[in-house]
C-alpha cells in the first residue's frame, strides 16, 4: 500500500526539509513538524472551540494553492462555505482570486429538516469529491468538523466504519489530508473517549490545538502528538491569530544555533558609556539595561535609538509604559530627538499599550512589526511589562525566544527592565531572568547620600568586552545624557552635590595654590631685578674706583719724579758730586 | 403523484438495501402513484455535487412539494411514512 511505501522510508531529521511534507505556510509549524504536514497521508486537528482549528486548516489549503501549486477542497460540514470566506478575507487572503480554479469549497452541512431512516454512509460525499479533485486536480483537501457529521450516524460502529472508509479513501487517492474535530475539554485524554477518538491513532499525524485562560489572559498553544515517519517537536508551542493568519512561536529556531556574530561595535548613544564598554555595544548584541523606576531607563534606551538613527539605520522603539508622543516629548527634554527620526520614517514608535494580549502576543506583533520595519536596532521598553501579561513562565520564555530571534536576525536589542523597588531583590534578580542570556547588563541605581538621590551607572557584564568596572554617575541635562566620575572618598562613592563640593573644594586649591606660586614668582623677580640694579651700580662703582687708583698711581709717580728730579736740581745747583748721588 | 429520486452509491449494502425498501414501500403505500429516479453518484458525481447529496442513501422527495430528503437505507417505514405526510392515511 501507499501508506507503507512511504513509511520505509528513514526518519528525516527536524531540521531537513523532507520532500514528503506538505508545507502549510504558518510561521513556525513548519518549524515543528520539520516542513509541515505528512505529504499524501491524513492529519487530524482537535480542539476545542474556538481554537483555531478551520483557520489553521484553511491556511493549510490556501498555502497550497497559492504557493505550492497544490490546488485544495475545502469541506465544510459545520460552517456554510460563504461565512468561512467572509471570515477568511480578514486575514487577507485572496480566497475569491483562488476559489476560481485552485480552491473550491464544499458544503456538505447536514441540512436541519434532513429526515432519517436507516443506516446510511458517506460513499455519495466521496463520489461527490472525486469528480471535484479529478476536474481541478486537487492535491490537498480538508475536512472541517468531520464530528458534526459522525453525530449523525447511529452507533460507534458505522462511525468508526465511515471514519476508515474516508480514511482509505483519502490514501487512495494520495491527498494530503486534514480532518478535524472538536474536543470537549483541555485535555487530551477526553479526546480519546470521544467516539473519533481513536482516529488519532489511525493517522500518521495529530496536532490537538489548545485554547486557555490563565490570570485572565487568553493563552493559545499546539502540540503535535503524533507524527508517524518524522521527528517533531514535541513540546506544547504557543501560537495566536494574528493578521495574517496562524503564528506559531517555535522554542528555539534551529537555525540560530550559528547565528552570524559581529565584531562590529555601535554605539550607546552616550559617549563616555561606549568608552566605558571598550566601544560600544557589539552589533546584534542583546543589552538589558535594569533599574528601578526613574533611573533613567528609557532616557539610556532612547540615546541608544537616536544614535541609530542618526547612523541611518531603521530602529523600531517599543514603549509599554506609554504613548509614543509622550515618550517623544518626555526624551527631547533630555536632548534626545527623536521626533525628526519619526518623520523621515526611520524610527517606528510603538505603544505596546494597544496591544493587548499574552506575552506570545507581544512577540509575534514585535517580530512582524520589525520585520515590517526592517529594523536592525529594537528597543524594548520594558520587557519586565510581560511579566504581568499572564504567567511567569510564559513571560520568561516568550522574552527567551525574543533574544533568540532577535540574535538570529541580527538585530541589536535593547530592552529595559524595571526592577521592583519594593521586593527585596537584589541586582541579582533581575525579574525575567533573561540576564543570563543577555550579552550586556547595565545596571542603574539609585544612591540617596546626604539627603540627595543620584542616578549611578554600573555595568554588571558585557561579553567578550573589557569593561569599566567603576560606578559613574549618570546625568540628565536638556543637553543630553552624559556620565561623570564619581569620586571616592573614605571608600564611600560621592555624586550629586557631594560630588560637586568636592570638585569645587579642589578647583578653589588648585586656584589658590596657583595665585601663591605666581606671587612668589613675581617677588622673585622683583629680587632679582634688585640685585642686578645692584650688580650695575657696584661695577660702575668699580670702575671709578680703579680710575680713581690709575689716577692716584700716576700722579704718585709723577710727583716722585718731581721730587728726584728736584733733589738733582738742587743737586746741581748745590754742585755736589752728581755721579756719587747717582750711584745712591 | 410522487416523484422520487434516490441517490445511491453504486452497489453499496446500504444502498441496495435503500432501492429494495422504496420500491417496497412504494408498492405498499402509493401503489401507482410514484415515480422512481436512481441515480449512482459514481455514475453522476456532479449531479450529486449539484445537488449537495453527501450521504448515500438519500432520498430526495421532488414532488408534491415542498422538497423533502430522507437519508438512509428507509428501513424505519413510519419514518418515511411521516416524512411524506402520509402518515394519517395507514
Amino acid at each position: 500500500m501507499i501508506s507503507a511505501k512511504s513509511k520505509m522510508k528513514p526518519v528525516q531529521s527536524p531540521l531537513a526539509k523532507a520532500p514528503s511534507k506538505a508545507p502549510t505556510g504558518i510561521a513556525g509549524f513548519d518549524e515543528i513538524t520539520g516542513g509541515g504536514l505528512p505529504h499524501g497521508r491524513t492529519t487530524l486537528l482537535v480542539g476545542g472551540p474556538g481554537s483555531g482549528k478551520t483557520v489553521l486548516a484553511l491556511q493549510f489549503l490556501v498555502h497550497g494553492a497559492q504557493d505550492c501549486r497544490e490546488p485544495g477542497i475545502f469541506v465544510a460540514f459545520e460552517e456554510s462555505s460563504q461565512r468561512i470566506v467572509a471570515n477568511a478575507t480578514s486575514f487577507g487572503w485572496k480566497l475569491a482570486a483562488l476559489q476560481k480554479k485552485k480552491l473550491s469549497f464544499i458544503d456538505a452541512q447536514p441540512k436541519p429538516d434532513l429526515v432519517q431512516s436507516g443506516d446510511f454512509d458517506l460513499g455519495g460525499m466521496l463520489a461527490a469529491l472525486e469528480a471535484q479533485i479529478k476536474a481541478m486536480g486537487a492535491r490537498r483537501i480538508v475536512f472541517d468538523a468531520l464530528d458534526v457529521v459522525l453525530a449523525l450516524l447511529p452507533d460507534p460502529v458505522t462511525k468508526r466504519r465511515e471514519i476508515y472508509r474516508l480514511h482509505e479513501w483519502l490514501l487512495a487517492y494520495q491527498l494530503t489530508g486534514i480532518i478535524t474535530a472538536k474536543a470537549g475539554g483541555d485535555e487530551a485524554s477526553a479526546i480519546i473517549e470521544q467516539p473519533f477518538g481513536f482516529m488519532q491513532f489511525m493517522v500518521d499525524c495529530a496536532v490537538i490545538l489548545n485554547h486557555s485562560v490563565a490570570q485572565g489572559v487568553s493563552h493559545r498553544n499546539l502540540r503535535v502528538q503524533k507524527y508517524r515517519g518524522s521527528s517533531f517537536d514535541e513540546n506544547e508551542s504557543p501560537f495566536l491569530i494574528g493578521n495574517s493568519g496562524l503564528e506559531v512561536a517555535v522554542a528555539r529556531t534551529p537555525g540560530r544555533v550559528d547565528a552570524k556574530v559581529s565584531n562590529e561595535r555601535i554605539s550607546s548613544g552616550v559617549e563616555r558609556l561606549d568608552t566605558m564598554l571598550g566601544g560600544g555595544y557589539y552589533r546584534g548584541a542583546s543589552v538589558l539595561i535594569t533599574g528601578f523606576s526613574g533611573t533613567a531607563k528609557t532616557t539610556l534606551s532612547g540615546a541608544f535609538a537616536e544614535a541609530a538613527c542618526r547612523r541611518g539605520e531603521r530602529t523600531m522603539f517599543v514603549s509599554f509604559d506609554s504613548d509614543c508622543t509622550e515618550v517623544i516629548r518626555n526624551l527631547s527634554s533630555v536632548g534626545i530627538q527623536l521626533d525628526r527620526y519619526v518623520k523621515n520614517g526611520c524610527l517606528r514608535m510603538v505603544s505596546a499599550r494597544t496591544i493587548a494580549g499574552s506575552a506570545e502576543t507581544y512577540l509575534v506583533r514585535i517580530k512582524t512589526l520589525a520585520h515590517e520595519h526592517g529594523a536592525r536596532c529594537l528597543v524594548i521598553d520594558p520587557v519586565s511589562a510581560w511579566y504581568k501579561s499572564g504567567n511567569d513562565l510564559s513571560a520568561q520564555s516568550v522574552a527567551d525566544r525574543l533574544i533568540d530571534w532577535s540574535k538570529g536576525a541580527g538585530i541589536t536589542l535593547v530592552c529595559t527592565s524595571l526592577l521592583d523597588e519594593m521586593s527585596n531583590r537584589a541586582e541579582s534578580g533581575s525579574p525575567l531572568q533573561i540576564s543570563a542570556l543577555a550579552d550586556t547588563w547595565i545596571h542603574l541605581n539609585y544612591l540617596v547620600q546626604a539627603g540627595e538621590r543620584n542616578r549611578g551607572l554600573s555595568i554588571v557584564k558585557s561579553r567578550g568586552t573589557a569593561h569599566s568596572n567603576q560606578v559613574r554617575e549618570l546625568i540628565l541635562s536638556d543637553a543630553g545624557v552624559t556620565l561623570t566620575d564619581t569620586y571616592t572618598a573614605g571608600g564611600e562613592v560621592l555624586m550629586g552635590t557631594l560630588r560637586w563640593e568636592k570638585e569645587r573644594a579642589e578647583r578653589v586649591a588648585t586656584e589658590a595654590a596657583e595665585a601663591a606660586a605666581k606671587l612668589k614668582r613675581v617677588r622673585l623677580d622683583a629680587e632679582e631685578a634688585e640685585l642686578e640694579v645692584r650688580l650695575k651700580s657696584l661695577q660702575t662703582e668699580l670702575v671709578a674706583k680703579q680710575v680713581e687708583k690709575a689716577l692716584l698711581v700716576r700722579s704718585t709717580q709723577s710727583h716722585e719724579g718731581e721730587l728726584s728730579r728736584g733733589r738733582t736740581q738742587i743737586k746741581e745747583l748745590r754742585g755736589a758730586d752728581a755721579a756719587k748721588s747717582g750711584q745712591k | 403523484m410522487y416523484k422520487f429520486c434516490l441517490y445511491v452509491a453504486g452497489e453499496a449494502p446500504n444502498s441496495a438495501q435503500a432501492i429494495t425498501n422504496l420500491a417496497a414501500f412504494c408498492q405498499a403505500h402509493l401503489p401507482d402513484r410514484y415515480q422512481i429516479e436512481i441515480v449512482d453518484v459514481f455514475r453522476e458525481p456532479k449531479r450529486a455535487l449539484a445537488e449537495g447529496i453527501f450521504m448515500t442513501p438519500t432520498l430526495v422527495v421532488l414532488t408534491p412539494p415542498p422538497v423533502r430528503r430522507i437519508v438512509g437505507t428507509l428501513s424505519h417505514t413510519q419514518t418515511v411514512l411521516l416524512a411524506l405526510g402520509l402518515a394519517d392515511i395507514t
